[in-house]
């Protein structure tokens, strides 16, 4: 990335050690992971590649490091790896017969949404293992005056899991700036207006749909593992199933999904929205801020489709021009 | 295991049954998508508010069952025509995935006020029908009756397309979009109607569905998904193939949840859709 960046990711490097509290601290890593992931979404969104899908991205991430601990003291370093590769592979699974046979728009989303909802019930269907809708705690290491463990990719400091998230997601901005540069991007764009126009000038759709979905589901899993690890908790509707894929696709939505911090800032804003509403009336109403979700996430479809970011970078190119 | 085993025909028979109202379901959904070109995701969603509806009018206003049954009906094809006005008219022209993702934003509203608004307590309507026993298989009433009117209430859809004039209009408009303006037919308005229909099937599957299942915000998370991958399976639009996708699933969910768990039925029905989307993506019946 650009030189220009780094005093950025510095600065953001010491916001935990001025933030009042651990408390924000907390805040900053949520807005950090779901940034990651939902710039991992966007990835095949901005093409026109709408997936209900990666819930079961996330889901298999999650469940694969905490499963791999739990049962066989797999350490976090070799389980995400292989979490991830079982996310890209259950991907290709999906994602080849569907680019092959030109699934696309409704079916795909539909299709996307099957799998997720599959890898949900298969979680709640192996409850012996998995805990089944009351979730799972990975075992922890963290007593006796233990504070942290790298093997375990356990901390008790919030701060440190601060600096892995912030790795994670500029690492996702990384992935999204390099696709934006790339041939890829232009071949994506090609086969978004006119798929067999595309093939006919020599892009190989299915080929580049597959890289796209496998590139994304990847980021996606490794956010779900982290995610999965800092919570030190995971359970199948909040890491899979259609909730987590509707909350990923509004989020970016709202953010914006054809520029690069636009999932950032849809996280960020999302996450406001959640924290202000809880502390303006409290836990009581818990359902309120995903009524208001909703009803934004109809308006923004309605009223502002690129979203927020997405919406100030076109005012802004409108008043230089 | 024996061959033939009392309790495996019980789960077939039970599937029947569930496949009627999934049938009704899907119908319901098939008839917006082939007219409107848009797929109602909050689908299941109208028909929680129909099940809150009858609930609260009978169990807590005291209502008769089948005034209740009106009510829900017609609240709930009045809830499709306002979906239709205000959320799908204005995104009508834009992309379709658009469509697709202003119902999530839908579904999500409304089964979040439905839980500000209701909690989320289970509620059980409190009717009891009795059960049809047949030698050792006993089969209870609501679920036949369910089977029934959705039975009914298809034949009568059939009907209503193929012999009135506004029947025949609807066709007309999901076979041709754009030259049956040109035949002085007001597609906006037979959207509405169209909306209207879809509603009041998504309120009469509330009314069969509420006399087997309790009430609760996320009931629609059960059906909603089911009724998608039916839809899909049959080919989107296809009403006859949905109507014959919905008994395979049904089937499947009975006899794979009689075997293993419930949960492993929804899991192989779920897989059994992924597997038919690369073997026929058209749809069962769907053409190319």
């Amino acid at each position: 990335m650009d030189r220009r960046w780094l005093p950025a990711l510095a600065a953001l490097a010491v916001l935990p050690w001025v933030v009042p509290s651990s408390y924000v601290v907390h805040l900053l890593v949520q807005v950090l992971l779901w940034s990651f992931i939902y710039t991992g979404w966007s990835l095949m969104g901005r093409f026109g590649l709408v997936s209900f899908g990666h819930g079961a991205f996330m889901g298999i991430g999650a469940y694969a490091v905490v499963l791999l601990w739990n049962f066989h003291g797999l350490s976090p370093w070799l389980s995400i790896p292989i979490g991830v590769a079982l996310a890209v592979a259950v991907a290709v699974l999906i994602g080849y017969p569907c680019f092959r046979f030109g699934i696309a728009g409704h079916y795909f989303a539909l299709v996307t949404l099957a799998l997720t909802e599959v890898v949900r019930s298969v979680i709640v269907a192996l409850r012996d293992t998995t805990g089944g809708s009351l979730g799972i705690t990975p075992n922890s290491v963290l007593k006796d005056g233990v504070t942290w463990s790298v093997q375990a990719l356990q901390f008790a400091d919030k701060r440190v899991f601060f600096y892995i998230a912030l790795a994670a997601w500029a690492f996702g901005i990384w992935v999204w700036h390099r696709i934006d540069k790339s041939m890829m991007r232009y071949a994506m764009e090609a086969i978004g207006s006119d798929e067999q126009a595309a093939a006919s000038v020599g892009v190989n759709v299915t080929r580049t749909k597959l890289a796209i979905t496998m590139i994304s589901a990847a980021l996606t899993a490794l956010g779900g593992a982290l995610f999965g690890q800092y919570q030190q908790y995971v359970n199948p509707e909040t890491v899979a199933g259609i909730g987590v894929s509707l909350q990923i696709v509004f989020a970016v939505i709202a953010g914006g999904m054809f520029v690069r911090f636009g999932p950032t800032v849809g996280a960020v804003f999302t996450l406001l929205l959640t924290e202000g509403l809880r502390v303006g009336i409290g836990n009581k109403v818990n359902a309120l801020d995903s009524t208001i979700y909703g009803l934004m996430l109809v308006l923004f479809i309605i009223y502002m489709p690129t979203g927020i970011l997405g919406k100030l970078a076109e005012k802004l190119r409108r008043a230089r021009a | 295991m024996q061959i033939f085993d009392i309790f495996l025909l019980e789960a077939v028979l039970n599937g029947i049954l569930f496949g009627g109202v999934l049938a009704l379901l899907a119908l319901g959904l098939n008839l917006i998508f082939g007219v409107i070109d848009v797929v109602w995701i909050c689908y299941a969603e109208l028909m929680m508010l129909g099940m809150y509806c009858v609930f609260f009018l009978h169990k807590v206003h005291g209502l008769p069952l089948v005034a209740a049954f009106g009510a829900a009906v017609v609240l709930v094809a009045f809830l499709g025509v306002l979906l239709h006005v205000l959320v799908i008219r204005p995104v009508l022209n834009s992309e379709p995935i658009n469509q697709l993702l202003v119902t999530g934003g839908v579904l999500t509203f409304l089964q979040a006020a439905a839980t500000l608004a209701f909690g989320i307590d289970f509620r059980n309507l409190g009717v009891s029908m009795p059960s049809l026993a047949v030698g050792e298989i006993s089969l209870p009433w609501s679920r036949i009756s369910a089977a029934l009117t959705a039975l009914v209430a298809m034949t009568a859809l059939y009907v209503f397309l193929k012999k009135t004039y506004l029947g025949t209009a609807i066709r007309a408009i999901s076979q041709d979009r754009a030259i049956m303006p040109l035949m002085g037919v007001s597609p906006s308005r037979i959207y509405l109607l169209t909306s209207a229909i879809g509603g009041a099937l998504a309120g009469l599957g509330a009314c069969l569905l509420v006399l087997q299942y309790d009430v609760h915000p996320a009931i629609g998370l059960t059906f909603g998904p089911l009724t998608f991958m039916v839809c899909v399976l049959g080919g989107l639009g296809n009403m006859l193939g949905g109507f014959i996708a919905a008994f395979i699933f049904a089937q499947l969910i009975a006899v794979g949840g009689f075997y293993f768990h419930l949960e492993w039925g929804y899991v192989m029905a779920f897989g059994f859709f992924i597997i038919m989307m690369f073997a026929r993506p058209q749809g069962i019946l769907g053409a190319k």
